[in-house]
C-alpha cells in the first residue's frame, strides 16, 4: 500500500501540474470536450501536416550506337517533418533485347537527424534476372554548396556488402533552363560472380542534363550520360560481348507532384 | 510626459481639427466619404454570413469565401464604447471562425479555435458579445485553416468617443491581401516539397558573371562559397511570390486599378490594412508625401514619409493632401520585387498615373544571418600567424560551414592589434575574455567585432549553445568595413547571443550577433533616395498607459529550417509544445525576440498591446503595435502589460509559417490564486 501511495501521489501531483499549465482557460466558458477536441485539432493544424512527394528525377531514353534504353530513376516519400517512408526505384529496360537489365526498389524509413541529413534504413529489392533482396542504411541530405547527395550501403541476402554514393547539382542559366550533372559511384566489398560485379570500384556512371521547367513540376531535358565499368566488372561485360564504356544521348522528363 | 515638441506637433494637429471636426465628425459622413465599399455595417447588432462562392477575381473564375455574399467582406463601422452582439453564420461545410485583430476583449471572444473557443462547426453559429474599449482602424479575419488565404478577411473602423484629433476631410480603406488561384493546402504542400518552388529570382550563372564584373572574381566566388557552405541564399525573400499570387487592393488586381476619389485641397486618411497571408508590402505614392498619424489602430505623432513596409496584418494610417487636380499611383510593391499591387487616386474616374517599374531584387547580407559587423570582411588583412588553430575542429557541425572548437585556442597569442589598428583604430584593450568559459560548449565560433567584445555575459557550459561562424577566414574584409558599420557596432555592444532551445532538424541557423535593427529602413530601401519609415520615427501620440518597468524578461527566438519548411519559436513547433507562455496577470515584462531566420516576420499577439522599446527607459510614449516586423537577424524587445487573463495565440503572422508551426500560446492567469 505504501509502495503504491509511493507511486500514485506524484502522478497525481504532475498530472495535477499539467492540468495548471495547460491553455484550458477557455473550458470555463465553453464545453470542455468541445474545447479538447478544438485544441487537439489547433495542436495538429499548426506544424503536425503529413505530407508527401512524388518525384520522376530521371524518366528517359537513353540512345548508344543505334540501341536505346529506357531509364528511369523515381523517388516518392509520405510522412512528416522529422519521419518519413522513403521510397525509391530505378531500373534500365534495353529496348532492343526487351530486356529489364536493372530494376531495384528500395523501401525506407527517413528519419532527420540534423537540418540537412537524413538517415535511412530499410530493405532493397532487386526485381531484374536476378533477384535479390539487400539491406540497406545510408545518409541523404544536402551538402555545402548545395550538393545533393544519396550514400547508401547494401548488404545482400548472401552478404555481399556494397556502397553506393550519388552527387547532383544544378546550374541556373536562367530561372528555368538548369543544368544538372550528376555522378554516381558503385563500391563492391565482395565479388558476386552471380550479378556479374567484381571486388571494388566497379561502376561510374556521369550524367549532364539540360532541363527547361515549363513548371517547376514539368520539366523536359536533354543531356549525355556516359557509363564506366571497372576491374573484374569491366572484364566479366567484355568475356559476355559487351562494352564496358558507353556513351548515350538522353531525351527525357523531369516531374513531381 | 510630454515635451515641448510633442505639444507643439499635437496643437497644431488639434488645431486643425477643431474647426472642422466640429462641424462633420467623420463617423456620420463615412457613408459617403467611402467609395467602392457596399455593404458597410454599423449597427451594434450584427450578422455576418460565411459562405464559399465562385465569383472572379482579377477577371478569372475562383472559388473564394464571402461573408454576407461579400468579397473582400463587409466593412464595419463602429464607435468607441459600443456594446457589440455580431452573430456569425458559417454556411461552410468546414469549421469557421473570425478573430478581431487587434481588438482587447475578454479572451473567450477572440475567435481562436482551441484557444478562445471550440470555433463555430459547419452549419452552427455563434455570437460575438464583447464591448469596444479602442478606437483605430482595425480587421477580421479567420483564424480557422487556410481560410484567410481564400478571402475570409474585412476593415473595420472604430471611430474614437472623444473627437478625432486626426483631421481629415476624406478617408479610403486600402486592404492590401494576396490571391492564388491554387488551393492554399496544395501551396503549402508544394512548400513542404520543394520549399523554393515560388522563387523566380534566383541566383544565376550570368548574375555570377555580372558581379564578375562589379565586384571581382574573388569577390563574387567569395561570395558563392560563404552562401554555398551554409546552404542559404541571400535571396530568399519570400516563401510565396508574385509566381502564383495576384496582389489586390480592396479585391482589385492592378489591371482592374482600384480608384480612390480626392478633391484637390483635402486631407485624405488613407487607412492601409495588409491583409495578405504571405506578403509583405512597400508602399508608396510618387509625387505625394505621406503623413504617418496611426498604426495598428493607435495614434502616433504625426511622421511624414514619402515609403513605407507594411508587415501582414499591420495597418497604418496616413494622411495625404493632393493639391491640385492631379492623378497618382498607390504603388505597393512587394518586399521581394516579384509583384505588386497598386491602385489610383484622382479627382475623378478613368485618369491614372504610369505605374512605376519594380525596382530591381535585393539581397541579403551578413547581417542578416544574425552576423552583424560582419558584411564583407576580409581576414586577409589580419594577422592570424599567431593564432593557434591547431587544435581547432573543423569535424562534426552540420549547419555551420567553420565550427571553431575554442576549447583549447590561444587567445593570449592571438594578434589582429597591429593589423587593424592601423587601419581600423580598434581599441582592443576593452576585450574582456576573462569570464568566457568555452570549455563545455560543442562548437563555438570566433566574434569579428573586437572593439566592444563582452563575453562576460556568455556561458557556454550550460549552454548546449552551438554558435559558429560559418564563414571562410578567406572572404573576410576588415578593410573595406564601412565606419559606420563600426559606429554602430560600438553603440551595440557585441555581445554573443546564446541560443538556450532546442535545435536539431529544425533549425537552420542560429544568429550569432543579433543586432536591433528598429531604426533600420527595411531590406531594398536602404539607398532610396526619399523618406523611409523606420519603427523608431513611431511615437504614440497618447501617453503610455502602463509605464513600470518590466519585472522580468522572456526571451523567444524565432527558427526555421527553409529545406525542410520547418518554422517554429525556440526551435519547436505549436504541434510539439506542452504548455502556453505564462504572464502572470498584472505584471509588466519583456518579450525579447531574436530572429534567427532569414526572413522578416510580423509576430502578433493577441489580446495585448506591444510596446515598443525603442529607447530603453523611455516609458512614456513607445509605439504600441499589434503586429510588428522583427527583421532577419534582429533581437529587439517589447514590453507587455499582462492585463488580460486568458489564453492567446501569439504567432507569425505569415500564415504558411504559422501553419507550420511558428506559434505559441499566451496563457495570462494569477499564478498565486
Amino acid at each position: 500500500m505504501r509502495n503504491c501511495l509511493h507511486y500514485v501521489l506524484p502522478c497525481c501531483l504532475l498530472l495535477a501540474g499539467a492540468q495548471a499549465t495547460a491553455q484550458n482557460a477557455a473550458d470555463e466558458f465553453y464545453d470542455p470536450a468541445a474545447m479538447a477536441a478544438a485544441r487537439e485539432s489547433v495542436r495538429h493544424m499548426h506544424g503536425d501536416s503529413l505530407n508527401s512527394l512524388i518525384i520522376g528525377e530521371r524518366l528517359e531514353n537513353q540512345v548508344h550506337d543505334g540501341d536505346s534504353a529506357l531509364v528511369w530513376e523515381a523517388q516518392g516519400w509520405i510522412g512528416y517533418d522529422l519521419n518519413k517512408l522513403w521510397l525509391k526505384t530505378e531500373g534500365h529496360y534495353n529496348n532492343e533485347s526487351n530486356d529489364t537489365e536493372e530494376f531495384e526498389l528500395q523501401a525506407l524509413w527517413s528519419h532527420a537527424i540534423s537540418p540537412f541529413w537524413d538517415f535511412q534504413v530499410g530493405w532493397r529489392h532487386d526485381f531484374q534476372d536476378i533477384q535479390q533482396d539487400y539491406a540497406v542504411i545510408g545518409l541523404m541530405g544536402l551538402a555545402p554548396y548545395w550538393f545533393e547527395m544519396d550514400a547508401a550501403a547494401f548488404i545482400s541476402e548472401d552478404g555481399d556488402a556494397s556502397a553506393r554514393l550519388e552527387a547532383e547539382y544544378e546550374l541556373r542559366f536562367t530561372q528555368r533552363l538548369i543544368l544538372q550533372p550528376r555522378m554516381e559511384l558503385n563500391y563492391a566489398f565482395s565479388e558476386d560472380l552471380e550479378t556479374g560485379i567484381g571486388k571494388g570500384m566497379h561502376k561510374a556512371h556521369l550524367g549532364l542534363r539540360l532541363r527547361y521547367e515549363f513548371k517547376r513540376e514539368i520539366a523536359p531535358y536533354l543531356g549525355v550520360a556516359w557509363e564506366n565499368s571497372y576491374g573484374d566488372t569491366a572484364s566479366m561485360l567484355r568475356v559476355a560481348g559487351q562494352d564496358s564504356s558507353e556513351t548515350s544521348v538522353v531525351i527525357g522528363l523531369r516531374l513531381w507532384y | 510626459m510630454l515635451n515641448r515638441r510633442h505639444f507643439l506637433e499635437k496643437s497644431l494637429l488639434f488645431g486643425a481639427v477643431s474647426g472642422f471636426q466640429a462641424l462633420l465628425p467623420a463617423w456620420a459622413q463615412s457613408g459617403r466619404f467611402i467609395a467602392d465599399l457596399p455593404g458597410m455595417l454599423t449597427a451594434n447588432n450584427i450578422s455576418l454570413t460565411v459562405e464559399q462562392t465562385k465569383s472572379a477575381i482579377a477577371g478569372k473564375s475562383a472559388r473564394h469565401i464571402t461573408l454576407n455574399g461579400q468579397f473582400p467582406a463587409p466593412l464595419l463601422r463602429w464607435r468607441e464604447g459600443d456594446d457589440l452582439s455580431i452573430q456569425v453564420i458559417n454556411g461552410l461545410r468546414e469549421p469557421t471562425s473570425i478573430h478581431w485583430h487587434g481588438f482587447l476583449l475578454p479572451f473567450q471572444m477572440d475567435g481562436v479555435p482551441g484557444l478562445s473557443y471550440p470555433g463555430i462547426p459547419a452549419g452552427d453559429k455563434f455570437t460575438y458579445r464583447f464591448p469596444l474599449k479602442q478606437s483605430g482602424t482595425y480587421w477580421y479575419h479567420s483564424h480557422s485553416g487556410m481560410q484567410e488565404q481564400i478571402g475570409h478577411y474585412g476593415p473595420i473602423i472604430v471611430d474614437p468617443a472623444e473627437p478625432d484629433p486626426v483631421a481629415y476631410d476624406r478617408e479610403h480603406v486600402i486592404m492590401l491581401s494576396d490571391w492564388t488561384f491554387e488551393n492554399p493546402e496544395r501551396v503549402f504542400a508544394k512548400l513542404k516539397k520543394m520549399s523554393e518552388n515560388y522563387n523566380f529570382q534566383q541566383r544565376t550563372v550570368g548574375e555570377f558573371f555580372r558581379d564578375v564584373e562589379s565586384e571581382g572574381i574573388d569577390a563574387a566566388m567569395a561570395n558563392r562559397l560563404m552562401w554555398g557552405d551554409m546552404r542559404m541564399t541571400p535571396i530568399d525573400l519570400a516563401d510565396v511570390t508574385g509566381a502564383t499570387y495576384t496582389y489586390l487592393v480592396n479585391g482589385h488586381s492592378p489591371a482592374e486599378n482600384w480608384l480612390g476619389l480626392f478633391r484637390p485641397g483635402e486631407r485624405v486618411r488613407l487607412r492601409f490594412i495588409n491583409a495578405s497571408a504571405m506578403s509583405i508590402f512597400n508602399v508608396r505614392i510618387p509625387g505625394l508625401p505621406m503623413t504617418v498619424v496611426q498604426s495598428d489602430g493607435l495614434n502616433v505623432v504625426p511622421v511624414a514619409t514619402d515609403e513605407f513596409q507594411i508587415g501582414t496584418a499591420e495597418t497604418f494610417d496616413v494622411i495625404v493632401q493632393p493639391n491640385a487636380d492631379q492623378v497618382f499611383t498607390i504603388m505597393c510593391e512587394t518586399n521581394d520585387r516579384y509583384g505588386y499591387a497598386s491602385a489610383t487616386l484622382a479627382t475623378r474616374a478613368g485618369m491614372r498615373a504610369a505605374v512605376p517599374s519594380l525596382r530591381p531584387r535585393p539581397t541579403l547580407t551578413m547581417k542578416d544571418m544574425g552576423m552583424s559587423g560582419m558584411e564583407g570582411m576580409n581576414m586577409d588583412t589580419m594577422n592570424h600567424s599567431t593564432m593557434n588553430h591547431s587544435t581547432m575542429n573543423h569535424g562534426a557541425s552540420e549547419a555551420m560551414a567553420m565550427p571553431v572548437d575554442h576549447s583549447n585556442m590561444d587567445h593570449a597569442s592571438m594578434n589582429h592589434s597591429e593589423s587593424i589598428q592601423s587601419t581600423m583604430a580598434i581599441d582592443h584593450s576593452a576585450m574582456d575574455h576573462s569570464a568566457m568559459n568555452h570549455g563545455d560548449s560543442e562548437a563555438m565560433a570566433m566574434p569579428m567585432d573586437h572593439s566592444n567584445m563582452d563575453h562576460a555575459s556568455m556561458n557556454h557550459s550550460e549552454s548546449n549553445a552551438q554558435v559558429t561562424m560559418p564563414m571562410d577566414h578567406n572572404e573576410m574584409n576588415h578593410a573595406t568595413m564601412a565606419m559606420s558599420e563600426m559606429d554602430s557596432m560600438a553603440t551595440q555592444p557585441m555581445a554573443m547571443q546564446a541560443h538556450n532551445h532546442p535545435q536539431g532538424p529544425g533549425v537552420m541557423n542560429t544568429a550569432m550577433n543579433p543586432v536591433n535593427r528598429l531604426h533600420e529602413r527595411p531590406l531594398g530601401l536602404e539607398n532610396v533616395p526619399h523618406r523611409v519609415l523606420v519603427y523608431t520615427d513611431l511615437e504614440s501620440l497618447d501617453p503610455n498607459p502602463d509605464t513600470r518597468e518590466p519585472g522580468r524578461e522572456i526571451e523567444l527566438h524565432l527558427t526555421s529550417n527553409m529545406e525542410r519548411y520547418m518554422w517554429s519559436f525556440d526551435g519547436v513547433k505549436f504541434s510539439e509544445v506542452k504548455e502556453p507562455i505564462v504572464f502572470q496577470q498584472g505584471e509588466r515584462l519583456r518579450l525579447s525576440m531574436v530572429n534567427d531566420t532569414m526572413m522578416p516576420h510580423p509576430v502578433h499577439l493577441h489580446g495585448m498591446y506591444f510596446d515598443v522599446v525603442i529607447r530603453p527607459g523611455e516609458h512614456h510614449h513607445k509605439p504600441r503595435k499589434h503586429t510588428i516586423v522583427i527583421k532577419p537577424g534582429e533581437k529587439m524587445s517589447v514590453d507587455i502589460t499582462a492585463d488580460a487573463p486568458g489564453d492567446w495565440a501569439f504567432h507569425c503572422h505569415l500564415l504558411y509559417h504559422m501553419h507550420a508551426g511558428m506559434m505559441r500560446a499566451v496563457s495570462v492567469r494569477d499564478q498565486l490564486s
